[in-house]
């Protein structure tokens, strides 16, 4: 009897399946905060600000999905990732959507399962050098110590840029941005190469920044965009649109100053489309109509963003150059909302 | 009159399994076991279905493939075309020589300090307890950051060599010490110097033989053979001897400035000495506190006994005391081996290649394929701890008590 007893107590040990991860949206929306996974600290990407507050280009992408589903552009919850802890933490549904200028590849998109919404910043990667080293090429480099990002695509870039010009090189691997700076400044590196946007980041950090030189060679692709996982298309979309609703925003005019006043109705049916006031966009996201409204008004349109962030008037001083929009000779191009 | 019969043939019955002290213990155990098995089956099953919810698989493809990335410190050929499996035996490699010079320099560090902590020279016996204590107490990654920030900040750079107002000159014109590491001239080997490289092995065998007959002449007759300066001579004489006959075959080559960087000779690189170094000091201070308690493990009557038959302190403590004190200082000592080659996967912190940094690193990164590599990496770790453990445990039954 009592063995019966026990061989119940057993068997009450049941197998349970792991939890599905399809429906994102649903998640977000019970859990009321949105995980997003950016960089660790890239200061005008992402990186806390001196309230603690995180701000950044990447920062802003967040919270205007943030805005859109949770109406609240304040409701994310970041999750730094390092470039080795990045994937598994989507993967593994710990965050829900990343934006860490992560860099758009194949097999990332396809191998890793991932869904890349768009591309939120085109780069490239570049060399920085001391200017009194004298080197104004990349293809003086040869023999040279080089400091790398280590967990990047930099790594095989480098690889490749060194063997087609058959140079050497000495690769010095470094886990942060900040132990890079260290290394660099000492000396113990003649180069360091990242994504161009991330030298000239850490180069506004530097005491003299004009003492270094950005060298004119760009040896790579890097466009850099969110990212969700594959499998939940809906979820997808919403990512995806939202980055393009920043992008259009700019295009058609609609700025966090005027958009109040836009969102009323105007003679332009795409700007009333994606403001909500005319069609029903937002219904087919599953969302309502004034989602696109929202996460333009969480932190302005995608030109807002980026000179608020990254732009000529903070210090990291990007120019727009590849990031302006396909009217003024750039890149971004939104596919029309309609 | 009662006539004793014998107790009744006790059949097994289910509920003894229960109830009977004599099973109970394996009811409980078969349960525990049973758990186990059942917690264990689902954390696989919990991985494989999200592993395939995500669609995705496990796979070891991507060893075979391109690696794509550079490593700089490397012990045998490889290019960024090589496979990522080429790249992991170099990162195994990387692993296995810090972790042999960690050792090493630890053990001797670690005697030596031991040792002397015991020494009734009072400053002596305190630097020591100072170090030993600083050491122990502060954790190894934070000492392998200060060190190669130290070199990094202290050292001069390439640059601060070059030109005729140098700022930083070569020791012995042959020697460089900068930021990015040391740079030593290296031998290079010419026609004959194979000749000379076998006379230095056989001479090592030699001296060795010379020392097992010293050995047996002082066990035998009781003479003490001179042992220190023959083994010397033995050791070196021959090699030199031959080095002059067939016309100095060996010659060195020394590290010039050439470009950016030194050329010619060995690098040591900054990451491989501060890795080796903190390891070294930190894990040589635990090393210390056991050869102590090794050596106070051994009773005064026998330093007493060995005194008063005339032996001079440093061959009391050669003789009598190390031999015995050694089996209590094996044990532990092999923990701290392991210890050692364990955190050594702290070397990423200053960018030192070891099979973190490659396979567990950038490998990991490319491909993607994070649960292959650290199952990979977890095998690894597992297999050279095992074989320290196994070496350590075969020298510690040499030197263990035997009871005859």
């Amino acid at each position: 009897m009592r063995i019966r007893n026990l061989v119940g107590v057993i068997f009450v040990c049941v197998l349970s399946a792991g939890a599905g991860i399809a429906a994102t949206l649903d998640d977000v929306q019970a859990r009321g905060k949105l995980n997003c996974g950016v960089n660790t600290g890239l200061v005008g990407f992402a990186a806390p600000d001196s309230n603690g507050e995180w701000a950044g280009f990447d920062v802003a992408v967040c919270r205007a999905v943030a805005a859109a589903v949770l109406m609240d552009a304040s409701a994310v919850e970041f999750l730094p990732q390092t470039g080795k802890t990045r994937f598994t933490a989507l993967n593994s549904g710990e965050v829900d959507m990343l934006s860490r200028n992560t860099t758009w590849t194949f097999s990332r998109d396809v191998d890793l399962k991932f869904e890349f919404v768009g591309v939120n910043y085109y780069d490239g990667q570049g060399f920085m050098v001391p200017r009194d080293l004298g080197v104004s090429s990349a293809t003086e480099l040869d023999g040279a110590t080089v400091c790398i990002q280590t967990g990047t695509t930099t790594e095989l870039n480098l690889a490749d840029f060194f063997r087609s010009n058959t140079m050497n090189y000495e690769p010095v691997p470094i886990e942060t941005n900040a132990e890079a700076r260290q290394q660099y400044l000492a000396g113990s590196c003649d180069v360091y190469t990242t994504d161009a946007s991330g030298l000239a980041a850490s180069r506004a950090t530097f005491e003299n920044p004009a003492d270094h030189v950005l060298l004119p060679e760009i040896i790579s692709k890097e466009p850099l965009g969110p990212l969700v996982r594959h499998g939940d298309n809906v979820w997808g979309d919403i990512v995806r649109w939202t980055l393009n609703a920043l992008i259009s925003a700019e295009e058609l005019g609609i700025t966090s100053g005027n958009i109040n006043e836009l969102a009323s109705g105007t003679n332009n049916p795409e700007i009333n489309r994606l403001l909500g006031s005319e069609g029903n966009l937002g219904e087919m996201l599953g969302l309502d109509a004034e989602w696109a409204k929202r996460a333009i008004s969480a932190g302005g349109n995608y030109g807002e963003i980026f000179d608020a962030h990254i732009g000529e008037s903070t210090p990291i001083g990007l120019a727009r150059g590849l990031n302006a929009q396909w009217t003024n000779g750039g890149l971004l191009y939104s596919p029309p909302f309609r | 009159m009662a006539t004793i019969s014998a107790p009744p043939k006790a059949s097994f019955a289910l509920s003894m399994l229960l109830n009977d002290t004599r099973y109970r213990s394996y009811t409980f155990q078969f349960i525990s076991l049973f758990l186990l098995f059942v917690a264990f089956a689902y954390l696989g099953s919990n991985l494989f279905r999200n592993l395939a919810d995500a669609g995705l698989n496990i796979s070891y493809d991507f060893l075979g493939e391109p690696a794509g990335y550079d490593i700089n410190q490397r012990l045998i050929e490889y290019t960024s075309q090589s496979t990522h499996m080429r790249a992991t035996v170099v990162g195994v490699l990387n692993t296995l020589l810090v972790a042999f010079l960690a050792c090493l320099s630890a053990t001797i560090l670690g005697v030596v300090a031991g040792v002397l902590r015991l020494s009734r020279n009072w400053l002596i016996s305190k630097l020591m307890a100072i170090y030993v204590e600083a050491f122990r107490n502060v954790p190894v990654l934070i000492w392998i950051i200060i060190i190669f920030t130290i070199m990094t900040a202290v050292l001069p750079a390439p640059r601060a060599f070059r030109g005729d107002d140098a700022t930083a000159s070569m020791i012995f014109e042959s020697i460089a010490f900068t930021n990015r590491g040391v740079y030593v001239p290296s031998p290079v080997l010419g026609s004959g110097s194979l000749a000379v490289v076998l006379v230095f092995v056989l001479s090592i065998v030699a001296v060795f033989f010379y020392r097992r007959y010293a050995k047996k002449k002082l066990y035998s007759s009781g003479r003490l053979l001179p042992v220190f300066w023959p083994s010397l001579s033995l050791l070196f004489l021959p090699s030199i001897f031959a080095f002059f006959v067939l016309g100095q075959p060996v010659s060195l080559e020394y590290p010039v400035l050439k470009g950016f960087n030194f050329a010619g000779g060995w690098t040591v690189r900054g990451s491989l000495i501060a890795l080796w170094f903190a390891l070294a000091i930190y894990t040589g201070a635990f090393i210390a506190e056991n050869v102590r308690a090794g050596i106070l493990a051994i009773s005064k009557g026998q330093t007493e006994a060995a005194a008063s038959l005339g032996l001079r302190p440093n061959r009391i403590m050669n003789l009598v005391v190390l031999p015995q004190a050694l089996r209590v200082i094996i044990p532990p000592l092999i923990s701290q081996y392991l210890n050692i080659t364990k955190n050594s996967s702290l070397a990423i912190a200053v960018g030192y290649m070891d099979i973190t940094g490659t396979l567990g690193g950038i490998t990991l990164n490319q491909t993607g394929r994070a649960i292959e590599t650290i199952l990979l990496l977890m095998l690894f770790y597992l297999l050279i701890s095992l074989s320290i453990s196994a070496i350590m445990n075969v020298y510690n039954k040499a030197v263990s008590l035997k009871e005859r």
